[in-house]
């Protein structure tokens, strides 16, 4: 593996950090990490979820004390006890989860905690207005300053969030995961502004699994895998191919062989259903969607689309207002998840930790959860814990999930781990209809690859498959049709074969391109 | 000097065993303190606490009398507790089992205690299980806070008995406020006679151990705990949450009338006002204290046992007011919290 052929002229390094070693009770975060940041460049911060790409930003940021190692800024050694003396070094990071104050205007969320805004006590309000207009003009980060936050849409959440950042006059912005709640066209304007933000003498690090947007936007990339960094390469020497099996350390193709299995019939039906959100307000609107045996029907959307209330709807524990659903002709329109269990809809909720699993359970005691009522893991008033035992087991090893044992509570497991305990639940139903909602979000490449291919198996069953997801590659990979939500409607279904990112990505922002329009019904009297 | 808690790997699990003993060790320090402010020679004040509660026979027995409601409205509140539903209600649970013990106990059903007592078992159970299901359905029904609920029952419960006591029930014989003595078929059979000592107490004891397998081996005991840990994903995966909670309230409530039923069946032989030293609020103590853990309830309802009866002892030979009791309590279950804190955290102290 190439080591550090650095593109840069020898000058003096913005960021040097040696030697860096984090230690979270038995996992290694951090382990003798080096990492070299100049001026004007972006580097990408690449690896699995878990590599410790996030913990080595913590620390660069204040959040957390490096258990050894040295941190150098502009060649003088600094020990950062909080954010607040990592910004005085001129470093700044936007976390994945905005840290914004709801009902706080774009300018108080920007000038908080900074005593420049408010001279001798008194905040100069039309003075920070200016600057930070100023700011949002320059870099093209555009946002209404008097604006209350909870107003916002989430790619200007995260502008408000750089410009937070940018106002403190930083040097080097780290931006974690920045594109992971964006659209592909806020995601496009975001680099713009990353390559002004560089002209304009910043340095910037991109944490990212994404491989696509790493090789669009850095110079070069450092990857980490185990809290290891395992090297570096140029952006202009290197593969999608070759950084994708540095992050995972194997040639692991994951792009999934499509079989094609014919099966006839439709399998699940929705028939016009309306559903309202937690506020009341209507999520689904009047949506109808027909799902055959044998399909995995992907379902695009921007997040807060209506998707979640779908799901939920679907799943059992949010009600349907308006309209009915179907199941192999048999109507299964709000009935209790028990039923849909026992009629043969596995659901694999999007929030796996909150609706998924009894995290304070062990394997065992969560697998049975659907079936514990069943012979032979009860009799009468009590549980047959041997057999339950043994159920666990055999779906441990058959899902692959990496465990000390059955007896192991849920949470002590890593998120891929976590997501095979729900998965092994819900496929060893043997389900006809499987509900997947995000089903690989925060998981590493690995465990990617494993749901994706549970999914196909389960399709070459002839099961069908509805796959609710944000991330269009995935999609575009995974599903033989793709469906795009919209404000809580189908803006159109267009074929995987067909689909491209720009077709979905205008479909995902309520645009009605023509094209996909037209096709819509013709796909769909394929499909069907 | 910065204090921060850390988190740490679970200890070991007799290291973890140990913790309550360390608890109890530090709330005596600190009791010490107590004791010792009012001039008292601390040493041979605690070990009058431990002659008082266990050092005859008699002692030994007025203890596990004392134990015996502490047990049942312990494990009532740990059943409860389990499942979240925060059942502050033990004392009006408790007055309603020693309400039906009081009717069912003056009815003459049967002249042999075999079918007499059973009944007024029952009674009692179901009497305290469905004061209990109200607020649990309130809970359930318009999501009414069960802290609250359960709490304000417990004064409607006691100034409904009182008004009963004051009205139909008063004695005719002597004419005071309590209820007319139950028949002798009623009177819960002694065990090691003579003395007061009853079968209440195996009662506890059987109660505390199907509680375990409640909890462990039953299918109820798999929803409540499912329930009590995440109702979102237990309903998700298809679990009946509000009919968990209408039954895990129902149990916990009975069993606080069940430490009822053996106050009125077993020590006084009739209904009266003060039938419970606030044994309704022990038991939220004593079922933290157990970390809720029904063989655990056993142990700390023993424990505040002794502590209640040899700090009666105590204050007879020294003078140190009785109170030093709920001193000494209260300390146990502030210091066995601390301790179940750092059984998951450790202290980092870092001088900065």
């Amino acid at each position: 593996m190439p080591e550090n052929n650095s593109p840069h002229i020898p000058t003096t390094p913005l960021v040097e950090m040696r030697g860096i070693c984090k230690q979270f009770l038995d996992v290694k975060a951090g382990d003798h990490v080096d990492l070299t940041i100049y001026p004007n460049e972006i580097v990408g911060l690449l690896g699995e979820n878990g590599a410790g790409k996030t913990t080595l930003m913590k620390i660069l940021f204040g959040l957390y004390q490096p258990d050894s190692g040295t941190i150098m800024v502009e060649g003088e050694e600094v020990s950062f006890r909080s954010p607040l003396d990592a910004i005085h070094h001129g470093i700044g990071m936007v976390h994945q989860h905005f840290n914004l104050v709801e009902h706080h205007s774009v300018v108080e969320n920007i000038i908080i905690g900074d005593k420049k805004s408010s001279p001798r006590g008194i905040v100069d309000y039309r003075g920070a207005k200016n600057r930070i207009a100023e700011l949002s003009e320059r870099y093209g980060l555009e946002v209404d300053p008097s604006a209350e936050v909870w107003q916002l849409s989430v790619g200007e959440k995260q502008r408000v969030e750089i410009l937070k950042a940018l106002y403190r006059d930083v040097k080097l912005l780290i931006l974690d995961e920045p594109t992971a709640v964006l659209t592909p066209q806020e995601v496009t304007k975001l680099f713009i502004t990353l390559e002004q933000l560089v002209k304009h003498g910043l340095s910037i690090v991109f944490i990212s699994h994404k491989l696509n947007e790493v090789m669009e936007v850095t110079n070069r990339s450092i990857i980490l895998r185990r809290g290891k960094r395992i090297g570096e390469q140029k952006t202009s020497e290197t593969t999608k191919e070759k950084l994708a099996a540095m992050m995972v350390g194997t040639d692991e193709s994951f792009v999934l062989q499509k079989k094609s299995v014919e099966f006839q019939g439709e399998i699940l039906k929705i028939d016009s259903i309306t559903v309202k959100n937690d506020m009341g307000l209507v999520a689904v609107k009047n949506l109808s969607l027909t799902l055959n045996k044998g399909i995995i029907l992907g379902i695009a959307g921007v997040s807060g689309n209506g998707q979640r209330e779908l799901a939920e709807a679907l799943g059992g524990v949010r009600h349907v207002e308006n309209g009915r659903i179907t199941m192999e002709g048999n109507e299964i329109t709000n009935w209790s998840p028990a039923n849909l269990v026992e009629a043969g809809m596995a659901r694999i909720p999007e929030d796996r930790f909150r609706l998924g699993l009894v995290m304070e359970f062990n394997i065992a005691e969560n697998l049975v959860m659907e079936k514990y009522q069943q012979p032979p893991f009860s009799r009468g008033l009590f549980m047959s814990w041997p057999k339950i035992m043994e159920n666990a087991e055999k779906l441990i090893e058959e899902f692959d999930i990496r465990a000390p044992g059955a007896r192991t509570t849920t949470h002590a497991l890593s998120g891929g781990n976590i997501q095979k305990v729900l998965l092994a639940r819900e496929l060893s139903m043997d389900p006809t209809v499987v509900l997947a909602a995000q089903p690989t979000r925060g998981l590493d490449i690995g465990a990617v690859s494993f749901v994706h291919r549970l999914m196909e198996d389960e399709r070459e069953k002839g099961k069908g498959i509805l796959f609710i997801s944000e991330d269009l590659d995935e999609l575009l990979a995974v599903s033989d049709i793709i469906a795009v939500m919209y404000e809580g409607e189908i803006m159109g279904i267009v074929s995987a074969e067909e689909a491209t990112k720009e077709k979905l990505g205008c479909l995902m922002m309520g645009i009605k391109d023509s094209s996909p329009l037209e096709n819509q019904e013709e796909v769909r009297a394929n499909a069907v | 000097m910065q204090f921060k808690l850390v988190k740490r790997p679970p200890l070991t699990l007799w290291k973890r065993a140990l913790l309550p003993v360390w608890a109890i060790l530090l709330a005596f320090l600190i009791s010490g303190i107590f004791i010792a402010v009012t001039g008292t020679n601390v040493p041979p004040a605690f070990w009058l606490i431990f002659k008082g509660s266990l050092g005859s026979r008699f002692a030994f027995l007025e203890t596990l009398i004392k134990m015996t409601p502490m047990c049942l409205t312990g494990l009532a509140v740990t059943i409860a507790f389990r499942a979240k539903f925060w059942n502050i209600g033990a004392e009006g649970q408790l007055y309603m089992g020693a309400m039906a013990a009081a009717w069912i106990g003056i009815l003459p059903l049967s002249s042999s205690p075999f079918i007499q007592v059973p009944v007024i078992i029952m009674a009692g159970f179901v009497a305290g299980g469905l004061l209990a299901l109200f607020p649990a359905w309130l809970k359930v029904k318009f999501k009414a806070d069960d802290v609250v609920t359960t709490l304000m029952l417990n004064y409607v419960v006691i100034f409904l008995m009182r008004a009963l006591l004051d009205g139909v029930w008063r004695d005719p014989i002597s004419g005071w406020p309590h209820s007319p003595s139950i028949i002798p078929s009623a009177i819960f059979p002694r065990l090691l006679p003579p003395g007061r000592f009853h079968i209440g107490f195996l009662i506890a004891i059987a109660a505390a151990v199907l509680c375990f397998i409640l909890l462990k081996y039953t299918k109820l005991g798999y929803r409540l705990r499912a329930v009590g840990f995440n109702p979102q994903a237990s309903r998700y995966g298809g679990i009946n949450v509000k009919r968990t909670l209408l039954a895990t309230a129902f149990i916990s409530g009975g069993l606080a009338g069940l430490a009822g039923v053996g106050e009125v069946c077993g020590m006084q032989f009739y209904l009266i006002d003060g039938i419970s030293s606030d044994y309704g609020y022990y038991g939220v103590a004593i079922a933290m204290l157990a970390n809720l853990q029904p063989l655990g309830v056993i142990l700390a309802s023993f424990f505040f046992a002794v502590i209640f009866t040899g700090s009666q002892t105590m204050s007879r030979y020294t003078g140190v007011p009785v109170y030093i009791s709920d001193i000494m309590q209260g300390l146990t279950l502030i210091t066995m919290l601390m301790v179940l804190l750092l059984n998951r955290y450790k202290i980092k102290i870092s001088r900065k």
